[in-house]
């Protein structure tokens, strides 16, 4: 039961912050850069799951997913049932979820780079594209690789979004915090405590790596700090 | 850059344009320049906030002017008319600023190597290798910019911008924070490597040392206009106008208003605002009522501890010395007689005069050393 739930619940996160990591950069990218008078109404709902309840983010999705949106019926038609109470529908929650997590510390470490160097490599005849793969990316590294651990850390402790979305179904939808409720629902503690303890340590096993690696191995990542 | 490569020597880098921008203290002014830079260094001078960086930021395409066209040779890098305005990386265009930016996750040989992405690795080499020998930094190639010194990054930097053979360089006030000789030596390579390259060097400064060790012509901007233009001798010996003045090292600018004419002896006299001190300038207006500026230099003036005789100066004025303070092998003496003249003095002339604060002396200021200001 528990490893199920486990290997659930670390498919999620993977999947999660892997999708984060290819929408969160050029969103990030975006945010640090762009000029649009607009900007701060894509920050302010881009932050917002921050402060929402995940009840309410999940009472949303788990609505647009539905059969009474265009969304949810053309999902529908393509694969024949409907995002609510799958495992995609917790991605998609989830993402939605930890969408600041991994943005901001992007956006932040982005938007801390000094403007002279996009010029100089502009200016040395370099595109967009180039100035982004050999600027930007390698001096933003250390905002990404937070925005990465800390949607990771972030999906594996999420509760409300997922109970919403996803209900508590084992092997599809039942993750490690769903399941502790479970345990406690039922006054299984010693259960309960076993796997909560699972979950605390592999956060902090996450954290630590971060923070390790931004204190330690800044001395090769990160040189010229 | 291949076109670049086989350019003829001796573009010409074109300017006319028009750009609101801010000012230090926030006020507006208008940047309204036409000028032909001739391959060679040319000095950009001006005060901060005069329009030298917002200047160089158009030429580079980093700001976009009002109005107005950028041309090198026969390449038009911006037209208002016509709508082109080429991005700073289609622009061949070298631009060195003050803060250098040079790449700090790189090497020095990945720094200067970045302008060349579109050569083979082989190309890539030779061109940075012959570079980075010009600028003497071959032994530098693996370090990072944080382990070398300001001067070698300083070399870094002229390297990398140069190594993609621009049609013009721009330099911000890029050797402010070395020392002389260091800077001397940075600069007899850039002149070396421009003998072979003849292109149009657009070089901003305040240092006026640096404007005669380099410049072969000089502009002056003032609140976004050029105000003064010619070799750097013309510009800086019969300055005109304030920022000039400032810059060519009069540390005595005076209001004046004029008292009188003497067109036969091609001289006049102006008073010192605020004062009863009467001064003989050359004659350079007619029209009495206009307020002008009188600029002398502190090195022009003589002392004299008791009243001279037999001189041809024709200003001479008692004084008091109020202050006097060394400042490296020279002696800077203010003399109030009225209004407070600088004065600049050997250590030996302090000596022999035995002046101290206090004393009474005579000011010696020829006619010809009082420069009229416009």
């Amino acid at each position: 039961m528990i490893i199920q739930a486990l290997t659930l619940t670390l498919r999620l996160a993977i999947m999660v912050s892997a999708i984060l990591l290819v929408i969160g950069i050029p969103l990030a990218y975006w945010l640090a850069f762009s000029r649009r008078r607009w900007k701060f109404l894509v920050e302010a709902i881009v932050s917002l799951p921050i402060v929402l309840p995940p009840t309410v983010l999940g009472f949303y999705v788990l609505v647009a997913v539905g059969p009474f949106t265009p969304l949810g019926r053309w999902y529908q038609a393509l694969t024949g049932h409907s995002l609510a109470f799958t495992f995609e529908g917790l991605v998609l929650g989830s993402v939605l979820y930890s969408l600041p997590f991994a943005v901001q510390p992007m956006a932040t470490s982005f938007a801390a780079i000094d403007g002279k160097l996009l010029d100089a490599s502009a200016l040395l005849g370099a595109s967009r594209w180039r100035t982004f793969w050999r600027i930007v990316l390698p001096l933003g590294l250390p905002g990404v690789l937070t925005g990465l651990v800390l949607s990771f850390a972030h999906t594996l402790g999420e509760f409300g979004v997922v109970l919403m979305i996803g209900g508590n179904i084992p092997g599809a939808t039942q993750t490690v915090s769903i399941l502790i409720y479970d345990q406690v629902q039922a006054l299984d503690y010693a259960t309960a405590n076993r796997t909560a303890l699972i979950l605390l340590l592999l956060c902090f096993t996450m954290l630590a790596i971060l923070y390790g690696l931004r204190r330690h191995g800044g001395r090769n990542l990160w040189e010229w700090r | 850059m291949s076109d670049a490569a086989t350019s003829p020597p001796g573009e010409q880098l074109t300017v006319r344009v028009q750009k609101r921008f801010r000012g230090e203290s926030d006020s507006q002014f208008t940047l309204e320049v036409q000028l032909a830079v001739a391959g060679g260094f040319t000095i950009l001078f001006g005060a901060s906030g005069a329009g030298k960086s917002t200047l160089l930021d158009c030429i580079a395409g980093l700001q976009t002017p009002d109005e107005g066209t950028i041309a090198i040779g026969e390449t038009i890098l911006f037209d208002s008319q016509s709508r082109v305005n080429l991005p700073p990386s289609r622009r061949s265009v070298a631009y060195l600023l003050q803060s250098l930016a040079l790449f700090p996750h790189m090497t020095v040989e990945q720094n200067v190597q970045y302008g060349l992405a579109s050569l083979n690795k082989a190309d890539r080499d030779a061109r940075s290798g012959d570079v980075l020998e010009s600028f003497r930094i071959s032994s530098l190639v693996q370090r990072r910019p944080n382990e070398i010194s300001a001067g070698e990054r300083q070399r870094v930097a002229l390297a990398r911008a140069l190594v993609t053979l621009p049609r013009v360089l721009l330099l911000d006030e890029p050797l402010t924070a070395l020392d002389a000789v260091t800077k001397a030596r940075i600069l007899d390579d850039l002149r070396a490597w421009n003998r072979r390259h003849r292109i149009p060097i657009l070089y901003v400064t305040h240092d006026r040392e640096e404007v005669f060790a380099l410049g072969e012509s000089a502009i002056v901007l003032e609140e976004g206009r050029i105000v003064a233009q010619g070799s750097p001798h013309e510009v800086l010996q019969r300055p005109q106008s304030e920022t000039v003045a400032q810059l060519a090292g009069f540390e005595n600018i005076f209001d004046c208003s004029m008292t009188g004419s003497h067109p036969e002896y091609g001289t006049m006299t102006c008073r010192i605002a605020g004062s009863t001190l009467d001064l003989e300038v050359p004659l350079v207006r007619v029209n009495v009522s206009l307020p002008l500026r009188v600029g002398i230099r502190a090195g022009d003036i003589l002392l004299a501890s008791s009243k001279p005789q037999g001189l041809s100066a024709r200003n001479v004025v008692d004084g008091t010395i109020t202050s006097l303070e060394q400042r490296d092998m020279k002696v800077i003496a203010v003399v109030t007689c009225g209004p407070a003249f600088e004065v600049h003095l050997t250590l030996g002339a302090r000596e022999s005069l035995q002046l101290k604060p206090g004393a009474r002396v005579w000011l010696v200021v020829k006619t010809y050393s009082c420069h009229v200001l416009q």
